[in-house]
């Protein structure tokens, strides 16, 4: 029986004539025929590809991420890839949980999903909770045949497919003959060997860029496509994947050549056999629609027809950039009516047109106020509600403010004009207060005439500096009548009222709180600040400046309070500077209608809760980056409540999280307490919280559901186990010292760079995180043609360009930077100790104490530097790099310009050429002044990817969380002597855009994350740093286990 | 004796019908269940049907009889539930290779007594795996979808020792059956290889889901074909259905197996639909005239019954099976 089973078996398996289709399914079949052409995998669902899917796994927000699974699905594609390969997450788990959660999920379920690690044990858990037939992405012959073969008689026996990438223990196939042979081999032993189905093997010939300049990358795509060509001619069944968008990698940056190459590469490789890949459809030209000289440059650089095809591309490219914007250009729009034409102007961030089109407006309206509130409006409610639904994206909201400031700076001069047309003019606007309320007004007149007749000592001093123009030529008024209220003094041009020792005189009879009074004032357009008197007679200059400062102070969108939804506090807390996001948020609940207090950075708590009071705000923001910034907010929730405020609080930035918010600052104050990290986000919550219809229940919600939250995050944190610190180092990360190669530095001791030339850090930027600051989330450079954000991620790569160029051309920002080499050894486990011209200096750092499994070591970054005792010499270094000094005045610049867009970008592209000018001097610290690694050849992809030997790690960061640390490079260093960069009480730097660290050079060094850690290390760290405990406790907070 | 696949190219073969419909008609009571062996039992066991095999063998022997003698060629091992997993219901966790072994063994005796009386129609027995009470891609608490109440590796395991008692008693077919969730049935499929790769045996494979609604997918949510290619990665005799659904609502699924499936191809359906008291009313008749256009249409190649289905049932199906040529065993392009 048995022998006659195989026979059965073989004769059925010999069916080689008949042409066998890869199958795959999910609840639904899909099957890959002649007919079915080429199979769409959809790839958004990698934490490697997608940054918004990362963190959406790392935040747990698994609701979200099953979005991104959803839409990839409704967008047409056949398969999902999910990966979930990152350091940071344990990809096993977020594997597991992300496809039970899929399985649940019908409409994404349908499809086959594609389990993509480099991680057998990721893998393996994956094919053991999906249902239907996956692809398993990827095994190669990398590690052996062995290995090889033990994976693919699994992945057989779990039922799936498999993607074999071409690669061998020799490394990767890069040209025609090494993808053959890898490929037929690895076929060979899967049909032969493993009895893997053919029509399960899915090859994956590498495609890799063409057209890069270099000789060696000319034949990339034509061997990929010659190598398809031979794969499915010679081994049967099988099929042909690979990613189409590197192909086009030295054209980034160019949509309209991209497209075509990557049409022309998909037409001739699924002629020659290609049936599958990731492609993103947005990013493809329909190949007939190629123009026909585009077409003839583009496949004589896929198919490697000339040797001049880069050349002649290149050059061509240029011209098609150029064409294409001019065809972009249609102004037919400027034919449509009046609103359409403002509406349209908004919405698309147009302010070329927008000064004509507003004033043929406002030659159209009874009042120049009417334009902003009927056809501006109406144009930023259409740009509200497109934002609202996800239609449109925050660098366009961006632009939107900047055409409606545009719009409403030309109105102000009329709207001025009108208002002194109606606004009381003693003695000629007798009338008008007359009509409003005569009786008030005789009675009002003469005790303010009584009043003028007595004033105090400080009314009489200010008096003297305001009256005859005499304050920067403007004109004030004193004792002046607004409805049933007398001003002390008033400039009635700036609609500024002026109030001594909060004593704006009324009649005693008719007295109403300051708040009403000043509610009235500001309802009627005027912009009110008080002094004490004490201030008038002791500081007459500060009270002069705050004066200018108010009339000069463009408010936002130009009408305060006129029908206004309400006024919000921003601040960046008390020791940080960073506001990048923080301006975000006020740009676009600004273009939301509501009026922005912006206090700036590093704003002490005290100065927070004095405004608000002062300025009656409606809701406070907080925004903080750096980790001390946390406890910042708390503090600031405390003394809220201690002064029982009853106004919301919102919180944004970087380290904040819904976590930190729910379990620490919400618990600290009744009223509501929200986290907002988008700046979409921002408006609904805002609108919320000030619907006084509903916001009662609202803020009922959002308590209950930060309790929830608190509660769920208590219970959800695993019980971890942690060692002491003793025995945390007795399981130090060890590196054996005796063969561990160290090379001596160069150039030991500190140099300083002054007056770098920034153009040369523009390869080493690292764009993807400059893209997620503006909210658009995404990988560079796949995000330029990301189907959701591609289009605008373009137009703000373009924008950012235009800038960058700028700043390059008239040199506008300043770069410094200062760095050393020093001996150094580790002493006592976590120190290390450096040699300098000023004597012995130790660095602390700090243990990991959470019970690894067996064999993991606990790391510090002690352990990357020799041992004293082992009597062999090492070395470390430390940094520091700024391209911030300008920053702050060329944001100012554009604000005073009312381009906020400009602003927020400029501060972006600083951040990141601070971090560019870091990768920069990383590389020749490690190429030159260290010199361990005089060979290194990486690109600036594999730079960025940090493939390099040695590490950088910032204070501050995962590795070395002590904000403290920074104070000792401070000091090895002499930064702020040398080149000026500071310290911030929080320990930020100052200027913002500004990067410090250390530089480990060992070949083992390598990045992790500390973790929590005990008291024990806690007060062992105070003593080494001879520093009191509570001190050290509040600095390493955020890392103590609760 | 002719082995089972070339059996199979020549003629439609039978299955056998319900075993719980038969027993129910003894009326066991608990004593009965529990019999000599298990008389101190901690709990009640009456309704384990699988524990008959070991109390009352001579009930199953007599059954497997009467469907051999009603013309079908392959019996089921009363097996249905012998998992750890299943069993934990009844504490007899720790039975579960004896249960199988047991019924696989009295099974097979009552095979061997067929054959050698009529060998030119040797009689085969299939060990039945049946699904769990468990669903490892589906979660039972609607409010924590990503939950599972059971993993791959607890249904492997568990799998794996059911096939190892099976085979060590006698079985000649393995039969995973009334499959609701793929990934189970993926479990034991996983399971069964191994053993076939450690013991290097080739023993053939049946598999057969059950469409659980008139929309056509399994519980787990899948399509006739999506279940076809999930678990078409092991070499099988048969993929089919069964349960669940009465003959003729199966047609349409059976339909799509036909013409995809490079197998042969079962269907054992249940004798129509449950009545208002879960009764199973069918005559033999009836569901011989609907198995009929399987038959007319070459639909399948081994034909029973399930739930409801009795020794007159089959023997319907046997008499008219018997003038058909079986399905072709493979299909052109695949």
């Amino acid at each position: 029986m048995i022998e006659d089973r195989s026979q059965y078996l073989s004769a059925n398996n010999d069916q080689q004539s008949t042409r066998r289709y890869l199958k795959l399914s999910g609840l639904e079949p899909m099957i890959v025929s002649a007919e079915t052409n080429f199979i769409n995998v959809g790839e958004r669902t990698n934490v490697a590809g997608s940054r918004k899917f990362l963190r959406l796994v790392k935040e747990e927000k698994f609701d979200e991420a099953l979005d991104i699974a959803r839409h990839q699905v409704e967008g047409g594609a056949q398969v999902i890839d999910i990966n979930m390969d990152d350091g940071l997450i344990d990809g096993k788990e977020a594997m597991v949980r992300f496809l039970n959660l899929i399985m649940a999920e019908p409409d994404i379920a349908r499809v086959p999903i594609m389990i993509d690690s480099s991680k057998w044990e990721i893998i393996e858990a994956g094919l053991q909770v999906v249902q239907g037939k996956c692809v398993v992405n990827s095994i190669s012959l990398k590690e052996g045949e062995e290995e090889f073969i033990k994976h693919a008689k699994a992945i057989k026996r779990y039922g799936a497919a498999v993607i074999i990438m071409a690669f061998d223990e020799v490394g990767q196939a890069d040209n025609y003959d090494r993808r053959i042979e890898i490929s037929k081999r690895s076929y060979d032993i899967l049909v032969n060997k493993v009895k893997f189905p053919p029509e399960d093997i899915i090859f994956d010939l590498n495609i890799f860029p063409v057209a890069t300049g270099m000789e060696e990358h000319r034949k990339n795509a034509v061997d990929f496509i010659e190598a398809t060509r031979w794969v499915r001619e010679n081994l049967p069944h099988c099929s042909v994947s690979g990613g189409v968008s590197n192909v086009s990698f030295s054209f980034r940056g160019n949509n309209t050549v991209r497209e075509a190459m990557h049409s022309v590469f998909l037409y001739h490789a699924i002629k020659a056999g290609m049936n599958m890949g990731i492609v993103n459809p947005a990013m493809l030209e329909v190949y007939d629609d190629i123009p026909k000289d585009l077409l003839e440059h583009v496949e004589d650089v896929i198919l490697d027809r000339r040797d001049d095809a880069t050349e002649r591309l290149l050059d061509f490219a240029e011209t098609v950039v150029g064409t294409s914007k001019e065809k972009t250009v249609d102004l037919s729009w400027r034919e449509e009516p009046l609103q359409n034409r403002i509406t349209r102007a908004l919405v698309k961030g147009i302010d070329q047109y927008i000064v004509e089109d507003v004033e043929e407006a406002r030659q159209n309206s009874d009042k120049p106020i009417e334009v902003i509130e009927g056809n501006l409006m109406a144009g930023m409610n259409v740009v509200g509600d497109l934002f609202g639904s996800g239609k449109m994206f925050l660098p366009q909201v961006v632009k939107s403010a900047r055409v409606m400031k545009k719009a409403v700076a030309y109105l102000l001069p009329f709207i001025e004009e009108e208002k002194k047309k109606n606004a009381p003019q003693p003695p000629k606007g007798e009338q008008y207060w007359k009509t409003a309320d005569p009786l008030l007004y005789g009675l009002m007149k003469e005790y303010a005439q009584k009043m003028r007749n007595k004033p105090t000592e400080a009314e009489t001093m200010l008096w003297n500096a305001l009256s005859g123009k005499n304050l920067n030529g403007y004109k004030f008024r004193r004792q002046h009548i607004i409805g049933s209220y007398i001003a002390d003094f008033i400039c009635l041009k700036h609609h500024l009222i002026v109030e001594v020792d909060g004593s704006i005189h009324q009649l005693p009879e008719n007295k109403t709180s300051d708040k009403e009074r000043t509610q009235w004032l500001e309802k009627e357009g005027y912009n009110v600040i008080r002094f004490t008197n004490s201030e008038v007679l002791n500081d007459i200059d500060f009270v002069l400046d705050e004066i200018i400062e108010t009339i000069e102070k463009t408010p936002l969108l130009g009408v305060r309070g006129a029908g206004s939804n309400g006024r919000i506090l921003m601040a960046t807390v008390k020791g940080d500077v960073h506001d990048i996001g923080k301006n975000i948020v006020s740009v676009v609940l600004g273009c939301n209608n509501y009026e922005i207090v912006d206090l700036g950075v590093m704003v002490p708590a005290e100065k927070i809760i004095q405004t608000a009071i002062d300025e009656q705000v409606d809701i406070i923001g907080l925004s903080g980056l750096i980790t001390p910034s946390l406890d910042e907010m708390v503090y600031l929730a405390k003394e809220m409540e201690r002064k029982n405020f009853n106004i919301p609080l919102l919180i944004g930035g970087a380290t904040t999280s819904k976590a930190h918010t729910a379990v620490k600052i919400d618990p600290q104050y009744q009223n509501a307490v929200v986290h907002v990290n988008d700046a979409s986000r921002a408006v609904t919550v805002v609108g919320d919280l000030l619907n006084k219809r509903s916001n009662q229940k609202y803020v009922g919600d959002l308590k209950e559901d930060y309790e929830k939250f608190r509660e769920g995050f208590l219970k959800r944190t695993k019980k971890k186990e942690y060692l002491s610190i003793q025995e945390a180092r007795k399981n130090k990360y060890k590196i054996d010292w005796s063969t561990s190669e160290i090379i001596k530095p160069h150039k030991l001791g500190v140099q300083v760079i002054e007056d770098f030339d920034l153009q040369e850090l523009e390869p080493y930027i690292d764009w993807t995180p400059f893209f997620r600051s503006w909210d658009l989330h995404g990988k560079y450079p796949d995000i330029l043609t990301d189907k959701v954000v591609g289009e605008q991620a373009s137009s703000l790569f373009n924008d950012a360009k235009e800038l960058l160029k700028k700043v390059f051309d008239e040199r506008l920002l300043g770069a410094k930077a200062i760095y050393g080499l020093f001996q150094a050894n580790t002493v006592n486990d976590d120190d290390i100790e450096i040699v300098t011209e000023n004597g012995k200096i130790k660095f602390r750092t700090l243990r990991q104490q959470l019970k690894k499994h067996a064999g993991k070591p606990n790391f510090a970054l002690s352990d990357f530097v020799a041992p004293k005792e082992s009597g062999i010499q090492d070395y470390v270094g430390c940094f520091c790099v700024t391209t911030g000094f300008g920053t702050k005045q060329l944001a100012e610049a554009f604000e005073a310009d009312h381009d906020d867009y400009n602003s927020i970008m400029i501060k972006a592209l600083a951040d990141r050429l601070a971090e560019a000018f870091a990768e920069y001097l990383h590389k020749k610290v490690r190429k030159e002044d260290w010199g361990y690694a005089t060979e290194e050849t990486l690109s600036n992809e594999e730079l960025i990817k940090e493939e390099y030997k040695g590490i950088r790690p910032a204070p501050g960061y995962p590795a070395c969380p002590d904000h403290l640390e920074k104070l000792t490079i401070w000091e090895v260093l002499g930064v702020k002597e040398k080149i000026g960069v500071e310290l911030t009480e929080s320990l930020a730097m100052w200027p913002a855009a500004s990067v410090s660290g250390y530089y480990f050079g060992n070949q083992e060094a390598r990045y992790f994350g500390l973790g929590k850690i005990k008291d024990d290390q806690v007060v062992d760290f105070a003593e080494r740093k001879n520093i009191d405990f509570e001190y050290a406790k509040k600095w390493l907070g955020p890392n103590l286990i609760e | 004796m002719k082995n089972i696949e070339k059996i199979l190219e020549e003629r439609i073969l039978v299955l056998d019908g319900a075993m719980g419909t038969m027993l129910q008609r003894h009326k066991f009571t608990e004593e009965d269940f529990r019999g000599e062996r298990f008389k101190d039992w901690p709990i009640p066991i009456q309704g384990n049907n699988d524990v008959l095999s070991i109390t009352q063998p001579e009930a199953i022997k007599e059954v497997h009889r009467l469907y051999f003698e009603a013309g079908a060629d392959i019996v089921e091992t009363n097996t249905f539930s012998g998992t750890t997993i299943a069993m934990a219901d009844y504490q007899m966790e720790d039975l579960v290779y004896e249960l199988n072994y047991q019924s696989a063994k009295i099974a097979k005796e009552v095979a061997i007594d067929f054959t050698s009386k009529e060998p030119d129609k040797p009689r085969f027995v299939a060990g039945s795996i049946g699904p769990t009470n468990r669903t490892a891609s589906m979660s039972p608490d609607v409010n924590d979808p990503g939950y599972r109440a059971v993993t791959f590796d607890e249904l492997r395991i568990a799998y794996k020792q059911q096939v190892e008692a099976l085979i060590d008693g006698g079985a000649d077919i393995l039969l995973v059956e009334t499959i609701f969730d793929t990934l189970n049935a993926k479990a034991a499929l996983f399971a069964i290889e191994e053993v076939k790769d450690e013991r290097n045996l080739e023993t053939p494979v049946m598999v057969s889901g059950t469409i659980t609604d008139a929309s056509g997918r399994t519980l787990s949510g899948q399509t006739a074909e999506a279940f076809l290619i999930s678990v078409s990665h092991i070499p099988m005799l048969s993929v089919g259905f069964n349960c669940a659904l009465g003959a003729n609502q199966l047609t349409p699924h059976l339909e799509v197996l036909a013409k995809k499936a490079n197998f042969g191809v079962s269907a054992h359906p249940n004798a129509g639909l449950p009545n208002a008291f879960g009764e199973y009313d069918e005559t033999p008749e009836q569901m011989a005239s609907q198995i009929k256009e399987y038959l007319d249409k070459g639909l399948v190649n081994i034909v029973g019954g399930c739930c409801g289905t009795t020794p007159d049932h089959i023997k319907a199906i046997a008499d008219l099976a018997k003038d058909y040529k079986p399905r072709k065993l493979t299909v052109d392009s695949f």
